[in-house]
């Protein structure tokens, strides 16, 4: 028997496409895919009919040429002869140092204000306001060309160091500041394996210690969360931890013989060190300041997200103020803190794409600047570059994603 | 009162005693300032350390800006007038003040126009911000960005009379339809619309006179903080509209559009805006019809309305999740369809819990209209970088700009994010 609310059978008609729920999303879908076929087609037929009159091809070839520019501030061997992939490699790697550094320090510099915001003082709660305010209101690119004036308008130039009775001095006769850039102390190894060349393995080693000492001391603290669980004894871990951090890297540099190679004037301009580039500093420190104002406001809301109930039921457990913080408060706020944290990081990367601003070589000046301008080839440089960034924010966010799963509530 | 009486009759006292004021250090600034300034050494550490760091900004800035000249004519004069003595060179802000406001090529007999389109901006933006304003002041709003684009570009008044009228005959169509059929009123009324414009494509040259009435200005002689405010208030207002129909693509249950919606928001957050407008710069007019000749300022519109709208899309699905579910199962049972149920009952409230992150994406975006300046056009960035510093008259006056264009986005984007957050108070949000 059938109801009435069963359909007729048999009896199909064009209007229940759109009218019969049981259709109607395919044939929407159908209808949109038509849609989007079109409108990519159209594009894709202008793009064709636009290359062929303006006599374009799409070619991959010019990563290949001889770049024919050069790049002041590099970490990899890299002449104007060298092929502009090349010059795209060395901006991907100065993209990802000055995201590095500037992650670092803007998480230093916001935690510290989103701390200070809900200090108990008055003038630094108000001092903090101002500072996340101001930062946060006014564009990233004028601090970048903010700071990037001081480093080249107000600093003063190597010449001043010279004669007698310079107007300026190196501060503690280590780091020089000048237009040019900062001069600080570069490390090198006297007895270090592989010679010229292989300086990147030394490095590796000093890296491949410390990653050592890291596994080693988990392993340590790991012991004694087991023996506390088993006994109720936690076996002291303080000593054997700072031993096993300090003393194998003292080994190795020691043995690879570290010294300091101090700038020293000669000339006209400093020589020996490593120099920091006015454009680096001036986007590191610029992306540091403004992103550093907005991580305050996460660190500040994640730590008046944690209930008042939690830090009043610790206190009446008994624990100091320094420890309430530590064991009961933080711990819950980095729950709130970081994923606003790890999209600010994203946010610093593509912000870092600002550096063409101030000609700071990284990936947007060298494969979307001088490349493109030189070869003209606009489309496969801005597909590149968006195919950089794009896993560069995919990696992210996948860490992201672990990390979330890692820390997230879990229910039994 | 004889000494019998002393005990057996109770001292009562009948007058209140006058309240006598605190001890001084239990009231007022020195309590005040003890609880706040110096409760504990390290706080009182902190009180002296902060107001060294104030005292050393204000010794360094104040005068420099208190001994500011205002009325010279370059940077060689007013080192003349200053003698030697610390103070700011202003008069780049008074000589130069209408090319950071207008940029340099804008024609000077026209600057008005760009006034009254900035006081009328005003008035439309009011009934938009504050609900108590009458509401058939919403009619200027409308009119609002046809007469703004006349009196900005100039040219002939049939342009933006045509463009009005194909969304009156499209508003029309849709009126007549929507009773029957939601998506058959939007889409007939959207197709009227694109077929009134197609038709006026025509008539609109044949009325154009020799000599219109406001003088034509081309889109590339536009610049200054004008350009900013253009961009930022054209691709925030564009990107809602799109952010929201991306937010419910995404949310759809249709896999074809959620993905494309997917793709499309994952892509454009991944990349950084100047990307964005390397594309509108050198990319994009190759996806254009040949000699369609469309400008780089729409294309820069048309990328920084795809960028913001992205992000828009990511904050109203945000207001959609934190929707209870039982408003959604409230409207299916109503009976209404998606359309309805959407436009009465789910976006209302979702819209409302994302109006912190919507002005959040809107202060950003307008930051970031600075960005315009690396593709060489005349922001007030590209301006003070450009023909201003480079002018001989005012080489290396750097600061008194740079501090200008800080004061004017920070006056801006602070007055923003403080009327989002009265609105939040009064919309109240967290106890819906």
């Amino acid at each position: 028997m059938s109801t009435l609310s069963d359909p007729q059978q048999g009896s199909f008609r064009p209007s229940m496409l759109l009218n019969d729920t049981r259709y109607r999303s395919a044939t929407l879908q159908v209808i949109a895919a038509v849609l989007l076929a079109l409108c990519l087609f159209y594009l894709y037929s202008n793009l064709a009919t636009n290359l062929r009159a303006a006599g374009l091809n799409i070619s991959f070839a010019f990563l290949g040429a001889p770049a024919g520019y050069d790049i002041n501030q590099t970490l990899i061997d890299y002449n104007s002869q060298s092929t502009n992939l090349r010059a795209a490699m060395v901006g991907i790697l100065n993209t990802l140092l000055v995201a590095f550094l500037a992650c670092i320090t803007a998480t230093v510099f916001g935690v510290i204000a989103g701390v200070l915001r809900l200090s108990n003082n008055w003038l630094v709660r108000k001092l903090m306001a101002v500072y996340v305010e101001i930062f946060r209101n006014i564009p990233v690119l004028i601090w970048i060309i903010i700071i990037f004036t001081i480093m080249t308008a107000v600093m003063p130039g190597p010449r001043a160091f010279r004669g007698d009775e310079p107007s300026s001095t190196m501060f503690l006769d280590l780091f020089a500041f000048t237009n040019r850039g900062v001069y600080t102390p570069g490390p090198f190894f006297t007895r270090g394996v592989g010679g010229e060349a292989g300086s990147i393995v030394n490095w590796l080693i000093v890296i491949a210690t410390l990653i050592g000492s890291f596994f080693a001391t988990r392993f340590v603290t790991n012991r004694a969360n087991e023996t506390q669980a088993a006994t109720g004894e936690r076996p002291n871990t303080l000593w054997t931890n700072l031993a096993l951090w300090f003393v194998p890297i003292i080994v190795v540099l020691f043995i690879l013989g570290l010294s300091w190679d101090v700038p020293e004037l000669k000339g006209f301009n400093f020589a020996g060190g490593i120099k920091i580039g006015g454009p680096l500093i001036a986007l590191w420190f610029a992306l540091s300041i403004y992103t550093g104002a907005f991580i305050a406001e996460n660190v500040r809301a994640g730590i008046l997200a944690v209930s008042k109930g939690q830090t009043e039921a610790a206190s009446a457990l008994g624990l100091r103020p320094r420890r309430v913080m530590s064991l009961v408060v933080l711990p819950q706020a980095m729950r709130v803190i970081i994923p606003p944290l790890i999209s600010q990081f994203l946010n610093i990367t593509k912000n870092s794409s600002l550096a063409i601003a101030v000609g700071y070589a990284d990936i947007t000046a060298t494969l979307g600047g001088i490349t493109l301008n030189q070869t003209g080839r606009a489309i496969e440089c801005v597909l590149l570059l968006m195919a950089f960034y794009l896993i560069i924010s995919l990696l992210i966010s996948a860490g992201m994603n672990v990390y979330n799963n890692a820390v997230k509530l879990k229910e039994r | 009162m004889s000494d019998t009486h002393a005990q057996s009759v109770a001292y009562v006292r009948d007058t209140a005693i006058p309240p006598s004021p605190a001890p001084s250090n239990a009231a007022g600034p020195v309590k005040w300032m003890r609880e706040n300034l110096f409760a504990t050494i390290p706080n009182a550490a902190l009180t002296i350390a902060s107001l060294y760091v104030i005292y050393l900004i204000l010794s360094a800035t104040l005068p420099w800006m208190l001994n500011g000249i205002w009325t010279t004519g370059s940077l060689a004069e007013c080192r003349e007038v200053l003698d030697g003595a610390t103070g700011a060179c202003f008069s780049v802000l008074t000589e130069r003040w209408n090319q950071l406001l207008f940029g340099f090529k804008y024609p000077v007999d026209a600057y008005w126009r760009v006034l009254v389109a900035f006081v009328l901006m005003l008035v439309a933006l009011a009934p938009v911000l504050f609900f108590d304003l009458p509401r058939k002041m919403l009619i200027i709003t409308a009119l609002f960005p046809f007469v703004a684009y006349w009196l900005i570009w100039g040219g002939t008044i049939w342009v933006p009379v045509f463009a009005l009228l194909g969304v009156v005959v499209g508003y029309l169509v849709y009126a007549r339809f929507v009773a029957q059929n939601f998506a058959l009123g939007f889409f007939g009324g959207v197709a009227a619309a694109i077929v009134f414009w197609t038709l006026s494509g025509y008539i609109v040259p044949v009325l154009t006179p020799e000599q219109p009435w406001l003088k034509s200005v081309p889109s590339r002689d536009l610049g200054g903080y004008m350009l900013n405010m253009m961009l930022g208030l054209t691709c925030v207002s564009l990107s809602l509209p799109i952010g929201i129909a991306l937010a419910l693509g995404r949310q759809s249950s249709m896999p074809l559009i959620k993905w494309v919606c997917v793709i499309f928001i994952e892509f454009i957050r991944g990349v950084p805006l100047i990307t964005l407008l390397f594309v509108a710069n050198v990319m994009l007019a190759y996806f254009f019809p040949p000699g369609s000749g469309v400008d780089l300022f729409l294309r820069v519109v048309i990328m920084i309305t795809m960028f913001s709208s992205a992000y828009i899309a990511e904050v109203i699905r945000g207001g959609l999740a934190a929707l209870p579910k039982g408003q959604y199962e409230a409207a299916d049972s109503l009976g209404l369809d998606y359309p309805q149920a959407m436009r009465l009952i789910i976006l209302p409230q979702a819209l409302k819990i994302s109006i912190p992150g919507i002005v959040n994406i809107a202060v950003g975006l307008f930051k970031d209209t600075t960005l315009v300046s690396v593709i060489s056009m005349f922001d007030i960035i590209g301006m003070i970088r450009g023909p201003i510093l480079a002018s001989t008259d005012w080489n290396g006056v750097y600061w008194e700009l740079l501090l200008f264009a800080c004061v004017v986005f920070f006056v801006v984007c602070y007055s923003i994010s403080q009327y989002s957050q009265w609105l939040e108070r009064r919309l109240a949000t967290d106890h819906r």
